[in-house]
């Protein structure tokens, strides 16, 4: 062999083993999606079942002249009719069942007549077929009255959008284009809010919002996303800043006044970071669990999913199924957004994480 | 975004107004403008209410009191009672809440580290098919609500049930030495690594970017050099995505002293089991919302404030040893 022979050779060779690794690591860390898709489909009765397998399954069985036959894996060495060496094992319905023998008919050759086999019916084990449990998911959409959920959590997730995307566009604004002293002092100040531990403001700002009669209203939580954060000030400035003066200082000349340029000129430039913000925060807004917590609980009317989940739970606690079809039922539409976004998820990520 | 707190920017002096051409005036006025909505919200919702929590910690004040009533002025007996409280410094059988806190923050925070800088290494790797996919999907679970993500590892970990310990009895442990997690005093904090360690997709992403910063010549330089691997990762990928791991490390220690969410979940905020899981932040949101004595909870709240203040601080002033800036203005 030639050197490049060998070269491409251990190239194969670690591609094998570093893709072969990320994949069983991956499958590690995927199986809690497979687990809740198959514990969602099952009954109360499969979780239980001894020896049940992992998908949603129950015991086969078959019609057999209008009654019930239940399907057993019989060895066939010990049936009439077969070789007595033979040692296959055949999936068969038993029509009558007795301690020292038992009567069969194989559902895939009925004619063949009964099969009587020297077996007790109770040595055997039974087939699994899948056997999925959908009436899980009518059960908790009825129970969690579902499209008001989702229409609170979309509600919730809108109008804090639009505060988040008003204000912070124009914060950032006046961050990256304007010079002025103190400038970077101010912006430092508004870095260093996301340190900031959230009790040391929640109380009074709690106390004052429930002495002005707006808790179990949405107000304490969408009016304060009309006045900016951290995060997606950052993201954007950091943006509009890589964005070239040039065509701001011709719209200059032309006339055009800042808000005219920010709407005409950066806007139309910063359509990815504006979309990375939209994503993020929608995210957010489906994950918020302890804001509507506190502001919400009282109101049933309003609650989000978020909110409405473990309260669900606290009455179907012996119910896994129920649970878990639930929580698959809160997190489709976030992980279709993620999908279908995910390009801006990366690069909005890559922004707020890396850059200085 | 944290080398922004590095460089802290002094407050202009007032010279610096006095002497602003009409232009660059204007250009200041625009500006403001602009940025004011921030600066009305950071002191209606940030500054001011910090200023009320420390006033409430020298006050004795219930929510239930009216505004016009006159409160109690209480001096420092509340830090006196925080001191004291051995429902945050116990070190008994039933630690108290700042020991839980830092317990746990001890197993979770290198964990939180290192599992996603191991799988943004991978991810790096040129031998690896198919690194879209396997991003994408690394990710994806840090999508998934909290609340519906703790409901799937409570069936994940349920001991009977749950996928985790099944695999567990089949690989041959007896079904009485299964773990019992979220239940069990000595599994409880492994379990919350568990549900935290899915979310890691997050901080592999932003390590990632930083690993394909760094310059392809760096790499050559070290093969040339003789280097292997480990190597390499020390001496050229660590030095360079040290802001990177700065950053992760700074907001996971202020994210874990905050850390109360899960517990009060999984285990209904009730401490159980054994008081392992009553987190500093669980009393204080109990001293608030469940006995309603806003002083106290001011008080815990401004101490928190204070520890993480500390701890910031700290970390930036190691970081001039450890965290490399390669210097360049961006």
């Amino acid at each position: 062999m030639n050197r490049r022979t060998i070269r491409n050779l251990t190239r194969g060779l670690n591609a094998t083993y570093i893709t072969g690794l990320s994949l069983a690591i991956l499958v590690f860390y995927l199986a809690p999606f497979a687990f809740m898709v198959f514990t969602s489909l099952k009954t109360s009765g499969q979780i239980s079942a001894l020896g049940s397998p992992i998908w949603p399954a129950k015991a086969a069985s078959f019609d057999y002249n209008g009654a019930k036959a239940e399907i057993y894996k019989v060895p066939v060495s010990t049936c009439s009719g077969f070789d007595a060496n033979d040692t296959a094992i055949k999936n068969l319905a038993a029509v009558k069942k007795g301690r020292q023998q038992t009567t069969f008919v194989d559902p895939e050759n009925l004619g063949g007549g009964e099969i009587i086999c020297k077996v007790s019916w109770r040595a055997l084990d039974r087939p699994w077929v899948w056997a999925a449990a959908w009436e899980n998911y009518t059960e908790v959409w009825k129970t969690l009255n579902y499209p008001r959920l989702m229409w609170n959590t979309t509600y919730y997730a809108i109008m804090t959008e639009i505060g988040v995307l008003f204000s912070c566009t124009l914060v950032a604004f006046g961050f990256s284009r304007f010079r002025f002293p103190g400038r970077d002092f101010l912006f430092t100040v508004l870095i260093s809010t996301i340190f900031l531990p959230g009790f040391v403001t929640l109380i009074p700002t709690y106390t004052f919002f429930q002495k002005i009669g707006w808790v179990g209203t949405w107000l304490p939580l969408i009016v304060p996303s009309f006045f900016a954060n951290a995060y997606d000030v950052f993201l954007l400035r950091q943006y509009f800043m890589t964005l070239p003066r040039e065509l701001d200082e011709a719209a200059m000349m032309d006339g055009a006044g800042p808000l005219r340029i920010l709407w005409s000129v950066i806007i139309p430039q910063s359509y990815p970071a504006l979309v990375a913000i939209t994503v993020f925060h929608i995210v957010f807004a489906w994950n918020d669990y302890f804001g509507p917590l506190i502001y919400l609980s009282t109101n049933r009317q309003a609650w989000p999913i978020s909110v409405a989940l473990p309260i669900f739970n606290g009455i179907y606690g012996s119910q896994p199924q129920l649970i878990q079809a639930g929580a698959l039922m809160a997190i489709i539409l976030p992980l279709g957004l993620f999908f279908l976004a995910q390009r801006f998820f990366i690069h909005g990520i890559v922004i707020t994480g890396v850059e200085k | 975004m944290l080398e922004q707190l590095n460089k802290l920017p002094r407050l202009p002096t007032l010279a610096a107004f006095r002497n602003l051409s009409p232009l660059a005036r204007r250009e200041m006025q625009h500006g403001l403008l602009f940025i004011s909505i921030w600066i009305f919200g950071f002191f209606a919702f940030t500054f001011l209410p910090m200023v009320a929590t420390l006033f409430f910690s020298f006050l004795n004040l219930k929510i239930t009191d009216g505004i016009l009533s006159t409160p109690d002025f209480a001096g420092i007996e509340n830090y006196m009672r925080l001191v004291k409280d051995p429902l945050v410094w116990s070190t008994g059988a039933t630690p108290g809440s700042f020991w839980v806190t830092v317990r746990f923050g001890l197993l979770a925070l290198p964990i939180g580290i290192i599992v996603p800088l191991i799988l943004a290494l991978l991810m790096n790797s040129p031998h690896l098919k198919g690194q879209m996919l396997f991003r994408t999907l690394f990710y994806m679970p840090y999508i998934v609500p909290f609340v519906a993500a703790i409901y799937l590892w409570g069936g994940m970990l349920n001991p009977e049930s749950g996928w985790i310990n099944r695999t567990l009895m089949y690989f041959g442990m007896a079904k009485e030495n299964v773990p019992l997690w979220a239940n069990d005093v000595s599994w409880v904090y492994p379990a919350y690594v568990l549900m935290g360690i899915w979310g890691v997709g997050n901080a592999m992403l932003i390590m990632l970017a930083g690993l394909q910063g760094v310059p392809t010549e760096l790499y050559d330089a070290a093969k040339t050099d003789g280097a292997n691997g480990w190597q390499t990762f020390w001496n050229v990928s660590f030095p360079m995505i040290s802001p990177v791991i700065f950053y992760n490390v700074v907001l996971s220690i202020v994210g874990l002293f905050q850390y109360f969410q899960v517990p009060l979940v999984v285990n209904q905020g009730t401490g159980r089991p054994g008081g392992h899981t009553f987190f500093y932040n669980l009393y204080l949101y109990k001293t608030f919302f469940t006995y309603q004595d806003m002083s106290y909870g001011s008080t815990l709240a401004w101490f928190l404030f204070l520890m993480v203040l500390l701890v910031t601080v700290l970390l930036f002033s190691t970081a001039k040893y450890w965290v490399h800036y390669s210097g360049e203005a961006r």
